[in-house]
């Protein structure tokens, strides 16, 4: 006879081999590998929760010691690879094939493991796709997550750095997986439940708090002259004329600079309540003093950030917070926030093409885009209006009917033609088609592909992308702003002139500008301890960033 | 390190009283400009010393959009770049002027 | 009068100004009388290091500090700045020189003052021999210029802090005011790890860094007479107030540098056991003292102030 619950069964069983190691569902820290070994079989489907920010690094160093004749070939489908750890497994051979969106710190580690045949790649995906196929085809058979707390029944709290948590264990323990947590203590009751004790099948207690990297703090301090002009050029050249209330900001200097020149620049612009009111955006610090001046009605975070727990109990008006105060983050609903509910993404990238195309990806590096190509792309089922999206859909296509024209979202890149170590932004052929090439990948790694970006902004000026009406339009409006690159230079000086009187590119004059104005001074923060002081003392750097 | 010297004819004198003026400071990525008031109305001197190797035409190409912009006659500029990136040189050239163009000694 | 509006625009510029921000001219702009800089050997005379061509290294025209003399409420002084960024404000052979020269110049007029903005890692490496030379010759022109009846006042505030043979100076000033960014100390954070091991000092861990080495924690323990905040304008006030209460000095000679000794003796019977500045504070009496890093300016200040680790018999 036909059985339709096998997958039931077999998890069962999973649970049984591994009980024996449990009291109740507690596992003491030296028992983990062995935990491992009983629950997980040989070519299984595995999430090692690799957050953006969080590491369930017990259990990544309990995985990496296993037993191979017990454990062996399995396939990681996790968003982040982050830890070497996350590495060493297919180093050592426990797992075999991968599927993730995310690689920061280990980007040119796994480059050299791609090359070398070490990893057997599923794909590069964003997160709300990786996060999709745990849905769909890449369901984890074990779950291997961090939590703050748990309490004997197995109730978790993830606390401010929730991130992917929520969504890795819906795929799992609804569909015959095993959940295993490492948490930094158990308590007789948690803060709050964000993982029902239902769905977790065994906790750990590891030795030390799970780690998190600072990943969003960037020091005033470092923000140069260039970057605050292509930050008032932003501003006054997209912001205000859209009117962008609900946005994303990227990660680099140039988003950071925009945050600090809100409470300045763009008061004195009379822009605030008409533009930056609502974010999908981490606790960035460089917010601080724009929501301190009253700019910022609403923030969801994907994730948290080191140091902003207090600031952020104390400004539940503006964060999303739960029952005990804490923030409650969540990488999926924030990444369909981002891409759904925003008008705006505004982020940097490393190299951009003569099409728009752009990507972090060198012939060295696999960073992965993690959400940058979920924020930074027009989401083709959109259906509801804004000033905004109407008004960059008009601009790209003036001739169709009003009602039957989509709006469009704006996807601005934002960068200085030279970045660190004088390497130019704009290129003729991204490195990331070579890469491709080279690895006989069957789609070239882009991050934002050209047809989607709408707006680049370097100190040269914006390139408003929605007006070119021809494919040499377009290239020489990128090649107008790209400044004494080898692209820029060899621009065709009577076509960008002729954009230029059209609009399609203003320059810092256009915009009544003058650079000789883009001044540090500008800054609302110029410093980590101004931050501090905006923050009434809430907020509470990391010693790195200290100096005091 | 690499010497370079450009020299261009330009439309007028530029503004101002002092007779000389520095901004900037050698350091990665930035990098000091001394300009003086030492030359004939109609000419203009930049004198550079980069620690970035062959950039020329790149330097050629921000000194003659300066030129063509700001006009500085009688100007001598001289700068000890520690490897400043274009849109820094361009700044910084700007504030050398606007500088000089100060009334004072 | 005009001039009154022009001192409050110069006065609201320096009020605005992070001293730790700024650049040495900055600094030396707005924190004297508006306009009253004067400049010895600018850099339009290209007096430029002799050795960095020898390494291939870049040159600045002033070689990293400034010289000059200018007023301060009207009363004339001698300033000297370093600038933090050029090289670390590293001591070469042309940037000593200066200071020294500098000192010279002080001692032959005998009454008027001197500031120094230190700004400085110490000893440039690539001149080093010449370098230590300046520290000592340095040293010698101040001691000579103090036993002359000159005042000389360090400020500190600058990124590169006051380290190296700039530390060694700073603690022949007849006074120093320091801010909370600012740092002083001989061996920098990275020299001691290398030497003595991560366990011993933690470069990294930059809280403890500035507890052991920055503004606030020099200020408690008696090395710094003044905290400034960071402001420009308060280095400003923090000269003004340390040329006042430094009144007429006293012959500088052997006794006060005896008494000097013997404070430097009693602190470290003090605290030679502490093993680290917030064991200090609670010596001295500092309730909470875990959070004097997170004390605002003012707050500080009526603290150190109460605590009061000076003695105007030394130095």
């Amino acid at each position: 006879m036909t059985s339709w619950q096998n997958n039931r069964a077999v998890r069962d069983a999973r649970i049984a081999a591994g009980a024996g190691l449990a009291r109740g569902k507690v596992v003491e820290a030296h028992d983990v590998t062995r935990l491992l070994e009983a629950v997980i079989r040989p070519g299984d489907r595995v999430c090692l929760e690799g957050d953006n920010q969080k590491q369930a690094d017990l259990l990544s160093r309990a995985l990496l010691a296993v037993d191979l004749s017990k454990v062996n070939d399995l396939h990681m489908v996790q968003s982040g690879v982050v830890l070497p750890e996350h590495l060493d497994l297919f180093d050592r051979g426990v797992a075999k094939r991968l599927d993730y969106a995310y690689s920061g710190p280990q980007s040119a580690r796994i480059a050299r493991m791609l090359f070398g045949g070490k990893i057997e790649l599923g794909a590069v995906h964003t997160y709300l796709e990786l996060f999709a196929r745990y849905f769909i085809d890449l369901t984890p058979h074990v779950a291997l997550i961090a939590a703050v707390s748990a309490d004997r029944e197995g109730n978790l709290y993830t606390g401010p750095n929730t991130e992917d948590t929520p969504t890795v264990v819906e795929a799992t323990a609804f569909k015959d997986g095993v959940v295993i947590a490492q948490v930094n203590e158990i308590v007789e009751t948690v803060p709050r439940v964000d993982i029902p004790a239902d769905r977790v099948h065994f906790i750990v207690k590891a030795d030390k708090p799970f780690f998190v990297e600072p990943l969003f703090t960037r020091d005033p301090a470092a923000i140069t002259e260039g970057q605050i002009l292509t930050a008032m050029l932003a501003i006054k050249g997209v912001y205000a004329p859209y009117g962008v209330q609900r946005l994303n900001h990227g990660i680099g200097f140039s988003t950071a600079a925009i945050e600090l020149l809100l409470p300045t620049f763009g008061e004195r612009l009379g822009l605030k309540g008409r533009i930056a009111t609502h974010f999908a955006l981490n606790p960035h610090p460089a917010l601080i003093p724009a929501i301190e001046s009253g700019w910022v009605r609403q923030i969801h975070s994907f994730g948290s950030e080191v140091g902003m727990d207090d600031y952020i109990r104390a400004r539940s008006d503006v964060y999303f917070t739960g029952p005990d105060g804490s923030l409650r983050s969540n990488r999926a609903l924030c990444q369909t926030a981002g891409l759904y509910a925003c008008d705006m993404f505004i982020g940097s990238t490393l190299q951009i093409d003569l099409q728009g195309n752009s990507s972090t990806v060198t012939t060295s590096r696999i960073a992965g885009f993690g959400g940058a190509p979920n924020m930074g792309a027009d989401a083709r089922g959109r259906r509801h209006p804004s000033e905004s999206w109407l008004k960059a859909g008009a601009e790209a296509d003036p001739d169709s009917p009003a009602p039957l024209r989509r709006g469009r979202k704006l996807v601005v890149q934002i960068g200085e033609t030279f970045g660190d170590r004088n390497v130019p932004l704009f290129v003729e052929k991204l490195d990331a088609i070579e890469l491709a090439e080279k690895l006989n990948l069957e789609l070239a790694p882009v991050m934002i592909y050209g047809d989607d970006v709408t707006h680049i902004v370097t100190e040269e000026g914006v390139a408003n992308l929605l007006l070119c009406r021809t494919a040499q339009e377009r290239e020489q409006a990128i090649r107008g702003v790209a400044g004494y690159t080898d692209v820029g230079r060899r621009r065709d000086r009577n076509m960008v002139a002729h954009l230029r009187e059209r609009g399609v590119i203003r320059r810092a004059e256009d915009l009544g500008i003058n650079p000789l104005d883009a001044d540090r001074s500008l800054l609302a923060a110029r410093s980590i301890k101004d931050l501090v002081r905006w923050s009434g003392g809430l907020y509470a750097p990391p010693s790195k960033f200290r100096n005091w | 390190m690499e010497d370079l010297s450009f020299q261009h004819r330009v439309r007028g004198r530029a503004g101002g009283t002092r007779q000389n003026a520095i901004v900037g400071v050698v350091a990665s990525g930035n990098l000091e400009v001394l300009v003086e008031r030492v030359l004939p109305d109609a000419e203009c001197v930049v004198d550079i010393r980069t620690a970035a190797m062959g950039f020329g035409e790149i330097w050629s190409a921000v000194i003659g959009d300066f030129v063509e912009r700001y006009s500085p006659g009688g100007l001598k500029f001289s700068i000890n770049d520690g490897g400043a990136r274009p849109d820094t040189v361009s700044l910084r050239l700007a504030q050398a002027v606007r500088s000089i163009a100060e009334n004072g000694q | 009068m005009i001039a009154p509006i022009k001192d409050i625009v110069q006065a609201e510029r320096a009020r605005n100004t992070s001293f730790n921000e700024a650049s040495a001219r900055t600094r030396l702009a707005l924190l004297l009388d508006g306009g009253s800089l004067v400049e010895f050997i600018g850099p339009e005379a290209r007096e430029v290091s002799p050795h960095l061509k020898t390494f291939d290294l870049p040159e600045q025209y002033d070689d990293g500090i400034i010289v000059g003399h200018g007023r301060l409420e009207g009363a004339p002084v001698f300033v000297a700045a370093q600038e933090g960024r050029f090289m670390g404000g590293a001591f070469g052979e042309v940037h000593g020189a200066k200071l020294t020269g500098l000192l010279h110049a002080a001692r032959r007029i005998g009454s008027i003052p001197v500031l120094i903005l230190f700004d400085t890692g110490g000893v440039r490496l690539q001149e080093a021999n010449a370098g230590e030379l300046a520290i000592a010759e340095i040293m010698r022109a101040m001691i000579e210029a103090r036993a002359a009846g000159v005042k000389v006042i360090g400020l500190i505030g600058g990124r590169s802090g006051c380290y190296g043979g700039g530390g060694l100076i700073a603690g022949c000033c007849s006074a120093l005011a320091v801010s909370e960014p600012g740092r002083i100390a001989v061996s920098g954070p990275e020299v001691i790890e290398t030497n003595r091991g991560v366990e011993e000092f933690d470069s990294r861990d930059r809280a403890l860094v500035w507890r052991t080495m920055g503004g606030k924690h020099r200020r408690l323990l008696g090395a710094a007479d003044v905290f400034a905040d960071d402001t420009v304008q308060d280095f400003r006030e923090a000269a003004l107030e340390l040329l006042e209460l430094l009144g007429p000095v006293g012959t500088f000679g052997l006794d006060r540098l005896k008494a000097e000794h013997e404070r430097l003796a009693e602190r470290l019977r003090r605290f030679g056991r502490c093993e680290d500045a917030v064991d200090i504070w609670t010596a001295e009496g500092v309730a909470h003292a875990a959070t004097v890093p997170e004390l605002p300016a003012d707050q500080f200040i009526a603290l150190a102030n109460r605590i009061g680790r000076t003695s105007r018999d030394a130095r």
